[in-house]
């Protein structure tokens, strides 16, 4: 298992200004916006969370503002991945560009409770719960956006790719 | 095979003949954007790329607007390392303080963006750009930096929905309330991942500023792009203004929908979307006795020439309400210019309104007219997320220009009927 963890709840509509506020984005700085993570859906957050820990929220996660850094401060406040229900379209690339794991998954999203404990085995697309001796199934990620995560975001991909063509 | 104008855009900078919902695709992109929370992130990214330059001058524009006139040493960091890029990159479409305008206002008025391109942009409402029968698309820092290295991007073709609107719009009813009742039908992940396409008699006679609002909320439902069949009222609008050339696309009659909606709006209140999300939208009439602290008037949404010249027309003769602050914003200083020379800034500063340089300001909670805790705002942006102006524990109310000016004389959300006859 890949990705092990506390679950966080959260629910629907989980917006970009409630991941990261804007009163944070005159800084790109990882270490600082992770600071500020999930506040003003959960002022405690930040102190409660661990590494490893997931994200587990409800439909149209991200949606808003186009804002990385809200990927960005929850990969560096150390969670790990981040299930729901479904993403918002601009959230979703981002988390994939920068290497945030995010994971599209209705029955877990609907069945786990905040403090589970869940492990996400990406290749197979499994999502455990070792609390309640569940398992889910994740979407399948398109084999394109694999590629981009097999080469470490899209950056490397883009890199690699202007390797070749120059070669 | 039938495609819609999306699909048509999308084939065409493909390179393909034919492009289908769900395909994922390489794309040539006309204009690549970023804006002073996003460029910073985008530049870094882009320097690991190890490219040198940007793949065109012309074609990378760069807007600091968000945190601008700098607000603070932080903000001004930020927007400094944007500028030292530009001069770097020696880019022709860098907008500095004074010059400069929200960047959605300011680039279909520049003449940078035209029908039938295709437009990313690190800002989730590059959509606007859909007004004038583009494909624009808001995308993360990451995406930019990739398309300011290598001129390309990639998408995932969407599926497209169609909305019709008949009949005639109502007095005081305009782009902004057409768009709020749309979203409060479909909710704000209605168009998921998807391409709204606006069209119908009501659309054709809409303005083109009415046309920009609409598609810059199509974000608001969660969709792609929103998009508006191009038309005599589009051509008059790029006609001696597009930099470069442009081509009128236009849906197949038969190209295929996964959802199609109609409209009957002859009889539409506007609209005024309630705290804390976009698709809470209730007609005017429905929202009485809420008392207000602030209205703005401005933004990539609502800050254009005709909703200042809508919001002046219900001000004329007025005062603001002793209990509010009114803070309105031209979209660009083109726009400025404009409502300085018809006698509108004399008319807002006469109702006691504060009158401001473009900036995206208030809208995202930055600066400019930030609430304080319990207190409630009614504005013309786009958003009213929990926290979204200023402390989580304020409140905003999203409306078009003419709710928002009665408003601020009656001190509560109004409509535009009780104060201007």
């Amino acid at each position: 298992m890949k990705y092990r963890g506390k679950a966080w709840k959260f629910g629907n509509d989980v917006d970009t200004d409630a991941i990261i506020p804007a009163r944070y984005l005159n800084t790109s700085d990882p270490r600082e916006l992770a600071g500020h993570c999930m506040e003003d859906a959960d002022p405690e957050f930040v102190q409660k969370v661990r590494p490893g820990d997931i994200i587990v929220a409800g439909k149209n996660f991200g949606c808003g503002s186009s804002r990385e850094h809200a990927p960005i401060s929850i990969k560096e406040a150390g969670v790990s991945c981040v299930i729901a229900r479904s993403f918002a379209r601009i959230f979703y690339r981002n988390a994939f560009n920068i290497g945030l794991p995010i994971f599209e998954s209705p029955e877990a999203a609907e069945a786990i409770q905040e403090g589970d404990e869940v492990a996400v085995d990406p290749e197979r697309g499994v999502i455990k719960n070792l609390t309640r001796n569940e398992e889910y199934k994740a979407t399948r990620v398109p084999e394109f956006m694999q590629q981009i995560i097999d080469a470490g975001g899209l950056i490397n991909y883009v890199s690699n790719k202007l390797k070749s063509t120059r070669r | 095979m039938s495609m819609t104008i999306t699909e048509k855009i999308l084939a065409a900078h493909a390179g393909v003949d034919q492009v289908e919902p769900g395909q994922l695709i390489n794309v040539k992109v006309d204009l690549a954007l970023g804006n002073d929370i996003t460029a910073p992130v985008a530049i870094r990214e882009f320097e690991k790329t190890g490219v040198e330059t940007v793949w065109d001058r012309d074609r990378v524009v760069l807007v600091p607007d968000h945190f601008v006139p700098n607000k603070d040493i932080k903000s001004a960091e930020q927007a400094l390392l944007i500028r030292q890029f530009a001069r770097k990159h020696n880019l022709t479409h860098y907008y500095e303080v004074g010059r400069m305008g929200i960047e959605h206002c300011l680039l279909p008025e520049q003449g940078l963006v035209g029908p039938g391109d295709l437009v990313i942009g690190a800002d989730s409402h590059t959509c606007t750009y859909g007004g004038l029968g583009a494909f624009s698309t808001g995308v993360g820092s990451t995406d930019l930096a990739a398309a300011m290295a290598t001129g390309e991007t990639w998408l995932k073709v969407p599926e497209s929905i169609k909305f019709v609107y008949y009949g005639d719009l109502p007095r005081w009813v305009g782009g902004k309330d057409l768009i709020l009742y749309t979203i409060g039908r479909i909710g704000v992940d209605g168009a998921l991942y998807m391409a709204m396409e606006f069209t119908g008699p009501a659309i054709e006679k809409l303005s083109m500023d009415g046309r920009f609002t609409m598609a810059n909320m199509a974000i608001e439902a969660g969709a792609k792009n929103g998009i508006v069949p191009p038309d005599e009222t589009t051509r008059r609008y790029v006609e001696g203004r597009a930099k470069r050339p442009y081509k009128f696309y236009q849906s197949d009659p038969d190209a295929r929908y996964a959802r199609v909606y109609e409209f009957d709006v002859s009889k539409l209140e506007p609209q005024v979307a309630f705290p804390h999300l976009p698709e809470n939208a209730r007609p005017v009439s429905e929202a009485a006795d809420i008392t207000i602290d602030q209205v703005v008037i401005g933004s990539c949404t609502n800050g254009r020439l005709e909703d200042l010249r809508e919001a002046a027309s219900v001000l004329k003769g007025h005062k603001v309400h002793p209990n509010v602050r009114l803070i309105i914003i031209p979209g660009t200083q083109e726009i400025y210019r404009q409502i300085l020379k018809e006698g509108l800034v004399e008319l807002f500063i006469e109702a006691g309104a504060a009158v401001s340089t473009p900036t995206c300001g208030p809208c995202l909670g930055g600066y400019m007219g930030i609430l304080a805790k319990g207190e409630r705002a009614l504005a013309t942006t786009n958003r009213n997320f929990v926290g979204r102006m200023g402390h989580p524990e304020s409140e905003v109310y999203l409306a078009g220009p003419a709710v928002a000016a009665a408003s601020a004389v009656l001190g509560r959300i109004a409509a535009p009927w009780e104060v201007a006859s």
